[in-house]
């Protein structure tokens, strides 16, 4: 269970995470190490076995459908890295 | 010398005016200065402390108290503190003031604590030593030249360092148990649901808890009972009371069956942490418990597994960090793609970009069912062996890790060494169970060694009663490194 | 034509919670941008979702109407994909087990009715919105609209038409709308639909390859996307080339589709349950509770017009097109004496033709069901002409008051005082002699002439019917 170099490219390009090309080999042997320890599932039998989502045997509680929540916008934004007339920028998109 | 009484010792010299809150939290607040050169804290509260502790003495003197009135308390800075910088052990979040306290942080300030300061923690809580924090690594107080362990460090060297009687930590892994083992002290992973998770910064949803880091299991479990609780914020709280942790403080040994796992005991463990752990069980037998062998066959494939889930629900969880409302951007961007990569690459340190991207790879098209399904059976399975345990026992028990604290980048080039110091912690967030971690005396370098208790769920109570009998008749968590 | 046309489509409807689905901030349109997103809506660190009991059982609600399988347990998952509007870097949605599967809806169509399968239904979370003008070249985005909760409606590709796809997309308007769990109002993005359009050889067993047409947003812009849609896959297939898979957009203005670019890129969308969220579970009692409250729904209150207010198919699928205009006409009947047909006539005909011309909703009409139902019983009490009705109708669009104030004060009343027509009709028979000998020679028709200068001469008050008669009378006996 190897991973290319191809592979760790194109997963730092779902996680959005620059990767440059000298520390492309870094990474890849660092994920390639964890994937080995990882393969040590398949020891594992889990014919027949529910996947396990939530440590809880619980149903979702269920909130009052009620506005409780009031403007906090310009305590939510005094961090934020751009913000002009309330709204956060970003490089424009292209549709 | 205050700094030497546990924290409920100052909480009752308080009530009884001994010793003001101002006195005590300058006091504390001299000693964090003092000892700066260990980084346990990122932030340090000095006004707002003395303020809080003026208002806790009117309190005091008014006869009006709560359960923690004018104790000084540390946070993780992985809680959410409104108004006060809230880092995560992070560049991406160095600059980054809450608009919001977490539930525990909220809780912890009405029961009437002090706040001094945020502790220092591996980079969103992803590390075992503490040396994975933007704000560079914690030192063990017992030994300066070795990790405190973590994610939890800070808190940890913090609490052993006598810098606060008491703080607060989160597990997800082990970061509240392993800090606790490296450092000698008392540290409570709680059951999934029992603390809030409201405002704690997500690293693995799934197996996350916050608990307390104190010197005692009276101490935890007094800190226990003011973070725990239901939270209507958190969808995966319980509506459990905890009335329960203080009649259990009183239990008796008597009859309680603890079980030793067989898998816990091999030689991948160090022998003298085992050498200590038996001579605890030994002790544990003298006040009347029985031991029993049992069997956690799947606990093997619980660092694979939790090295699957984890990441994965990391690599969503850390998705918001985006460079768009709130912490880190990149200079260097001239377009969204790359406001994304650089903001994030910049960001993140290698640990979390490395958990990120295998997360994601575990999650992506084609290996969904070979990495994250596959995992989220074994999950199941190591559930499954914890429950099938205690039909034969009352608690399990065994070390906290195989080691004691190991030397300052001793294993950073090796992540997956790193990882594997999660062995005995990990399977039990992933059944979602509470684990204490106690002191049970020195290694041969006078090192402490951790002795991990894990209940049934919703159990703690039992878990500190137990470990609160045994600290009646030891001294291991009085113990102090030496200079502090 | 050798090609069949094959299109499902997806519908977002925004549910009509007061509060958004995982946080309690306000879902009203049209605040100030980012004054309703809560530190949850924002995503900022550490804040967790909390599930809108509403939402919940407005899917639930949906489902019972479509006949669907309400699913006991279902199961919230991410949707990881990074977007600036998208705060958290995914979308809470429902994946492997949505709330509500199958159900089918019946649509009219000029071969009969004909049944769509629903293929699911699911809860999800809204994403915010992207503002590309008037920053200097950057993208503004506001949260408002951030967790607003959205039940996406999936169905089979069972429309073989445009016509068939508005059909689906009217009834299902109707029916949310009917179910008060969406407002409906497109304009706003409340009723939102994406399509999925492929073609095939008559015949053919599989399906071809289709694309997504996404910003289809009115009733009209979607018949219109469609047909050029299908007429590009014809124009490409048929000039030997192979249709691409992928998303376009309609663009109303330029009237055509166009590749969207920045969603070519596949998609890894990495869905799994999210941690955060336990198995969403409806009860039994809760079903119950939601099966007694269901109100008439569309189909059942179109077969009610039709048995009991004796009216034709198509003029009630006209009136039961909308909820709005079948309570309408439901009120205004119980005004009009028992006049059932003649008041879905005024209904289809004159109140929408108004509504159209002033671009009014039909809540918001001046003539009030009331007032519609007290003209039609005039008509039918013959105080008025149909005529005069429409004089009448027009003065209480403009303000002028009921239908009896409008007769009173127009002095509009009929005259059916026969004698005072007699009159009448003898000046006209004398004043137009060479008609009036046409029509004794046996040339009938020149009698619509007479009646006209008759009712001329009353200034329309006549009763038509009755001056038909007297000027027969005159003429012919």
């Amino acid at each position: 269970m190897s991973i290319s170099k191809k592979d760790v490219e194109h997963v730092a390009h779902l996680a959005r995470i620059r990767v440059a090309p000298d520390e492309l080999t870094r990474y890849q042997e660092g994920l390639a190490n964890i994937l080995e320890l990882m393969a040590q599932m398949q020891d594992c039998n889990t014919d027949g076995v529910e996947p396990m989502a939530h440590p809880q045997d619980i149903a979702l509680r269920l909130r009052e459908d009620r506005v409780t929540e009031i403007n906090e916008r310009s305590s939510f934004q005094k961090g934020a890295p751009l913000v002009e007339d309330g709204l956060y920028l970003v490089p424009r998109v292209i549709e | 010398m205050p700094h030497r009484h546990s924290l409920t010792t100052l909480r009752d010299m308080l009530r009884q005016r001994e010793i003001s809150s101002s006195e005590l939290t300058r006091h504390f607040l001299d000693r964090i200065a003092r000892y700066d050169d260990l980084n346990a804290f990122i932030t340090v509260q000095e006004e707002t402390a003395m303020a809080s502790a003026q208002r806790a003495d009117k309190h005091l003197s008014n006869g009006e108290y709560g359960p923690l009135t004018g104790v000084p308390i540390a946070h993780k800075d992985i809680f959410c503190t409104r108004d006060i910088l809230t880092t995560c052990g992070s560049k991406m979040l160095r600059n980054f003031i809450a608009p919001y306290d977490a539930t525990v942080v909220e809780r912890l300030a009405d029961a009437g604590s002090v706040l001094t300061g945020k502790t220092n923690m591996d980079e969103f809580a992803m590390g075992s030593s503490n040396e994975t924090s933007y704000f560079g690594p914690v030192r063990n107080p017992w030994n300066r030249e070795r990790v405190p362990g973590g994610s939890s460090g800070g808190s940890a060297a913090a609490v052993a360092a006598r810098l606060v009687p008491g703080a607060t930590g989160t597990d997800t892994g082990g970061s509240i148990r392993q800090p606790a083992a490296f450092c000698g002290l008392t540290g409570l992973k709680p059951s999934y649901g029992r603390v809030s998770r409201y405002g704690m910064i997500a690293f693995a949803s799934s197996l996350d808890q916050g608990g307390p880091l104190a010197r005692s299991a009276m101490d935890a479990a007094l800190l226990l009972k003011c973070m725990a609780g239901f939270d209507r914020r958190d969808s995966t709280s319980m509506a459990h009371d905890t009335a329960d942790i203080d009649g259990a403080l009183k239990i008796n040994l008597r009859g309680l069956r603890i079980g030793l796992p067989t898998e816990f005991f091999d030689d991948s463990v160090n022998p003298t942490v085992l050498t200590r752990v038996r001579e605890a069980l030994a002790v544990f037998e003298e006040l009347g418990a029985s031991l029993v062998d049992i069997a956690l066959p799947n606990s093997r494939a619980g660092i694979p597994c939790y090295y699957v889930i984890a990441p994965a629900e990391a690599s969503s969880n850390l998705s918001r960090f985006d460079g768009v409302r709130f912490g880190h951007r990149s200079e260097q961007a001239t377009n969204l793609q790359e406001l994304y990569e650089y903001s994030r690459a910049e960001g993140f340190g290698e640990e979390v970009k490395r958990r990120i991207l295998i997360g994601t790879y575990a999650l992506s098209a084609g290996y969904y069912d070979a990495y994250y399904l596959k995992a989220q059976r074994i999950r199941r399975l190591i559930a499954q062996d914890f429950s099938k345990a205690f039909e034969q026992c009352d608690i399990i028990a065994g070390p906290t890790a195989p080691t004691t604290a190991f030397g300052l980048g001793e294993k950073t080039q090796d992540p997956v060494a790193m990882y594997l110091n999660d062995i005995f912690t990990n399977t039990v967030n992933l059944a979602g169970l509470p684990g204490l971690s106690i002191p049970a005396g020195p290694d041969d370098s006078g090192l402490p060694v951790g002795m991990q208790l894990i209940g049934q769920f919703m159990d703690e109570g039992r878990l500190l009663g137990a470990a609160h009998r045994f600290q009646q008749v030891t001294d291991w968590h009085q113990r102090a490194p030496e200079g502090f | 034509m050798t090609w069949e046309i094959v299109i499902g489509l997806e519908v977002h409807a925004q549910l009509m919670t007061h509060s958004k689905i995982f946080s309690g901030a306000s879902t009203a349109y049209g605040a100030q941008p980012n004054t309703q997103a809560c530190a949850v809506d924002v995503g900022l660190p550490g804040v967790l979702p909390v599930m809108n009991r509403e939402a919940a059982l407005m899917a639930a609600r949906f489902g019972l109407a479509v006949g669907a399988t309400i699913n006991r347990v279902s199961v919230f998952a991410r949707k990881n994909y990074f977007y600036p509007d998208l705060p958290k870097g995914y979308q809470i949605s429902q994946f492997e087990i949505p709330v509500v599967s199958g159900g089918t809806l019946e649509i009219h169509t000029p071969e009969g009715e004909k049944t769509i399968r629903i293929t699911r239904a699911h809860l999800e979370e809204d994403a915010g919105k992207s503002l590309h003008e008037q920053f200097h070249g950057m993208t503004g985005i506001d949260l408002n609209r951030a967790g607003t909760p959205l039940l996406e409606i999936v169905s089979e590709p069972d429309m073989r038409s445009p016509a068939e796809a508005v059909a689906y997309l009217r009834k299902l308007h109707s029916l949310v709308r009917t179910l008060e769990i969406c407002d409906g109002n497109m304009q706003e993005g409340s009723f939102r639909c994406d399509a999925n359009i492929s073609i095939r050889r008559h015949g053919d067993k599989t399906l071809g390859t289709r694309t997504e047409l996404k910003n289809i947003n009115s009733f009209r812009f979607v018949e219109r996307a469609l047909h050029h849609e299908i007429e590009r896959q014809i124009a490409v297939v048929e000039d030997g080339g192979d249709i691409i898979q992928e998303t376009r957009l309609y663009d109303p203005e330029r009237d055509q589709t166009r590749s969207m670019r920045s969603k070519e890129e596949a998609h890894d969308y990495r869905y799994f349950p999210d941690p955060d969220l336990p198995p969403l579970v409806i009860s039994e009692a809760d079903l119950e509770q939601l099966r007694d409250e269901l109100p008439e729904l569309p189909d059942a209150r179109l077969a009610r017009f039709i048995s009991d207010y004796d009216l034709g198919a198509d003029e009630a699928v006209q009136l039961t097109s909308q909820k709005e205009i079948a309570d309408y006409y439901e009120n205004a009947v119980t005004k009009a004496d028992g006049e059932t047909r003649l008041t879905a006539n005024w209904i289809n005909g004159e109140l929408m033709a108004w509504l159209n011309r002033c671009n009014t909703a039909f809540t918001d009409s001046p003539v009030s069901p009331t007032m519609l139902g007290q003209l039609v019983k005039r008509i039918q009490d013959k105080t008025i002409s149909g005529k005069i009705a429409k004089e009448v109708f027009q003065a209480m669009w403009n303000g002028e008051g009921s239908a009896d104030d409008v007769i009173a004060s127009r002095s509009l009343t009929q005259i059916t005082d026969s004698s005072a027509i007699e009159q009448v009709v003898s000046d006209v028979i004398a004043r137009f002699p060479d008609q009036s000998e046409q029509i004794r020679a046996g040339q009938e028709k020149v009698i619509g002439f007479l009646v006209g200068q008759v009712m001329k001469a009353t200034s329309g008050k006549a009763n038509p019917q009755a001056v038909n008669d007297i000027l027969k009378k005159q003429l012919l006996n």
